[in-house]
């Protein structure tokens, strides 16, 4: 009799805790890395606890860390809309095709996917101009080399991190002619043993720049090892590293958009749209630049980057080659959102392939 | 393409480093296996031992210490699973897996004041002549004590279970532990031995990743290296000097084709990346074309009143 009697009563607090549940708006996060990653996740999560922060008691959040992109995402997303989430995050490219099944299951529930380009009526993308970032890490980067060999660490050959390699190649080539890029496609985005295997193979190599596309502060530690190298912070400021290796940073800044999306489930305003802010909407922001960039450099660097948030200059401008020579951009042409966002191709300069 | 901008001394020397995590968990783990016990926890215990060591060491300024700290951290963690699978008599494989999931969170919970924090750095083992020796100086000599430890480790596990009567008793309840059991060995008493020196072996594992590879602390920083270690056993077929051979391929061919993706060789990116898993498979299935099986025992309860 007892043990009914316990258990009915288990059954009705548990049956009120989800109807007082059932009030809040709750948010669901799919991160690909850990939350502790120091970059990438790391951001991501920043941005969840400032919806927390704003909406209290309004809202509850969940996430779900080192989701591996492709079919497990897919369950887990699904688990988390079985859950009663209202809305979700998914915060990596690779979550794409997993986000658009999952949302036609549940048509009641909105989802944002990050840096994607599939949109349906319940699926809306969200994506930074990192590009933008990249063109003024290829600033100092040029300006800084001495062996003229920058390394970069790719993660998989995405639009996306073409377009940072592009974007930080222009801007390089452009203060130094001889710049050389070496590229390492790592596979991955977070493994911290391999970045730092990567990042030590470039500067045995001669890099005395490392430019990362990977989520972890591992290539930072490696160059710090090293000694003279120079790092940026790439996703999180990373600022643990600064003044040097670490001397400038491209910082992720997605609590004002995750704010104003829950804000609009909650008011029943939300719909479908495509973002892709940059510095001048305060979704990418440049870390401190370091003394150990030379005072004119870090002058230029700065204007640039007023340059790029007022619009006034976009980062890639013509003229413009692609890889085997045939003109992309004319003189002064800049480029449309539409070729930037399935870009699959390297610009003239650049040595090696890009992989399928 | 420029072949000459890889330095042998140093890609040698790199891939050394990048194979010694790898070969010290998966001589635990064999040396685990050979007893009959399927420890499927080793990602966990090196991430265990990882921010052990790492904290430790920053605490206490001494590696060595940080080392010591995470042998113990990876054993008091495989004392879990040493309960819960000898006296509580658990699924091992669930007990496995439960243990990796304990381990990752308990990690992350250990190092949050450590993340940025700079580790001190080992040094190098410097034996005045050799050292100095041009090329092989650099490649056999030139580095931290933990590499020279990974390599005695293998020949001492490769030593005792082929000669020492302590090795015969530990194959003995790995092959069948109901004959050990009857002969008067403690089934029990060995396994939960090699339980926690597979532990500590893997704790060791995952310092070197913290302290000495990146060096820094990263949550889930071991990225799945021991899932590779548990599956290099098996491939190695429960051999020690297979399980080296195919550490230092996988971690060596892991070093290499980053190293040619930055000298720019024509071949293709997606080959060159899959080349680590694929070539080491391989060569370790071939090796064990000699027909060698898992210990008889592998995975099954043990209870005396069976």
């Amino acid at each position: 009799m007892k043990l009914t009697k316990l258990l009915a009563t288990a059954a009705v607090a548990m049956g009120l805790a989800t109807t007082a549940m059932a009030e809040k708006t709750k948010v669901g996060f799919i991160y690909v890395g850990p939350v502790g990653d120091g970059g990438w996740t790391y951001e991501h999560d920043q941005g969840r606890k400032a919806v927390v922060a704003e909406f209290g008691d309004q809202v509850e959040t969940v996430y779900q860390e080192n989701v591996p992109e492709g079919a497990d995402a897919e369950r887990a997303i699904t688990q988390m809309a079985l859950q009663g989430a209202d809305l979700i995050f998914t915060t990596s490219f690779g979550y794409m095709d997993p986000t658009i099944n999952v949302a036609k299951k549940f048509p009641n529930v909105k989802f944002e996917h990050a840096t994607g380009y599939k949109t349906s009526d319940n699926v809306s993308i969200y994506s930074a101009r990192f590009y933008e970032g990249r063109a003024i890490q290829g600033h100092i980067a040029g300006n800084m080399t001495e062996s003229n060999i920058i390394g970069y660490i790719a993660s998989f050959p995405i639009p996306e991190v073409i377009r940072g390699i592009n974007s930080a190649y222009i801007h390089a080539k452009k203060v130094n002619p001889d710049v050389q890029f070496k590229i390492i496609w790592a596979y991955t985005w977070f493994d911290p043993a391999k970045e730092a295997d990567a990042a030590k193979a470039l500067i045995e190599q001669g890099a005395d720049v490392i430019l990362q596309h990977t989520d972890s502060t591992a290539p930072q530690a490696a160059a710090q090892a090293a000694g003279n190298v120079v790092t940026f912070g790439q996703a999180s400021d990373m600022g643990e590293y600064a003044p040097f290796p670490r001397v400038s940073s491209i910082i992720d800044d997605w609590a004002p958009y995750y704010i104003a999306r829950t804000k609009a489930v909650m008011d029943g305003t939300w719909e479908t749209k495509s973002t892709w802010d940059g510095i001048g909407a305060g979704m990418v922001g440049i870390g401190e630049i370091s003394d150990r960039v030379p005072a004119d450099v870090k002058a230029e660097a700065l204007a640039m980057k007023e340059a790029l948030a007022s619009g006034e200059y976009h980062a890639f401008t013509g003229p413009i080659n692609k890889q085997d020579g045939t003109p992309w951009l004319a003189e002064g042409e800049t480029a449309d959102d539409g070729t930037l966002a399935g870009m699959s191709f390297y610009v003239e300069g650049i040595e090696g392939d890009v992989p399928n | 393409m420029d072949l000459s901008a890889i330095s042998p001394t140093l890609l040698i020397a790199s891939l050394m480093v990048a194979a010694t995590p790898l070969l010290l968990a998966a001589i635990g783990e064999l040396v685990v296996e050979k007893a009959g016990v399927l420890n499927l926890g080793v990602e966990g215990m090196m991430i265990v031992g990882a921010v052990c060591g790492f904290a430790v060491s920053v605490e206490t300024g001494s590696p060595y210490l940080g080392i010591l700290a995470a042998m113990a951290g990876g054993a008091i963690l495989s004392m879990l699973f040493a309960f819960l699978t000898q006296f509580a008599l658990a699924n091992q494989v669930a007990s496995g897996l439960a243990l990796t999931l304990f381990g990752l969170g308990l990690s992350a919970l250990m190092g949050q004041s450590y993340v940025g924090v700079k580790p001190p750095v080992m040094g190098k083992v410097d034996i005045p002549v050799l050292s100095d020796l041009p090329f092989v100086g650099h490649i056999l000599f030139g580095h931290d004590i933990v590499l020279y430890m990974g390599l005695g480790l293998t020949a001492a596990v490769w030593a005792v279970l082929k000669y020492t009567r302590a090795g015969l008793v530990l194959r003995a309840v790995g092959e069948n532990h109901e004959a050990a059991h009857a002969l008067g060995y403690h089934v029990v008493r060995v396994r939960i031995l090699a339980i926690l020196f597979g532990g500590a072996c893997a704790g060791l594992g995952g310092a070197y990743i913290s302290l000495i590879r990146v060096p820094q602390w990263t949550e889930g920083m071991t990225a799945g290296i021991g899932w590779i270690a548990l599956a290099l056993v098996v491939f190695a077929s429960w051999k020690p000097w297979r399980v080296l051979l195919g550490a230092y391929l996988f971690g060596g061919i892991n070093v290499l084709q980053l190293n040619l993706q930055a000298a720019g060789i024509a071949i293709p990116v997606e080959y060159l990346a899959m080349s680590p898993y694929l070539i080491t498979i391989i060569v370790l299935v071939i090796l064990s074309a000699d027909k060698s099986a898992a210990p008889a025992s592998l995975g099954r309860p043990f209870h005396a009143s069976n």
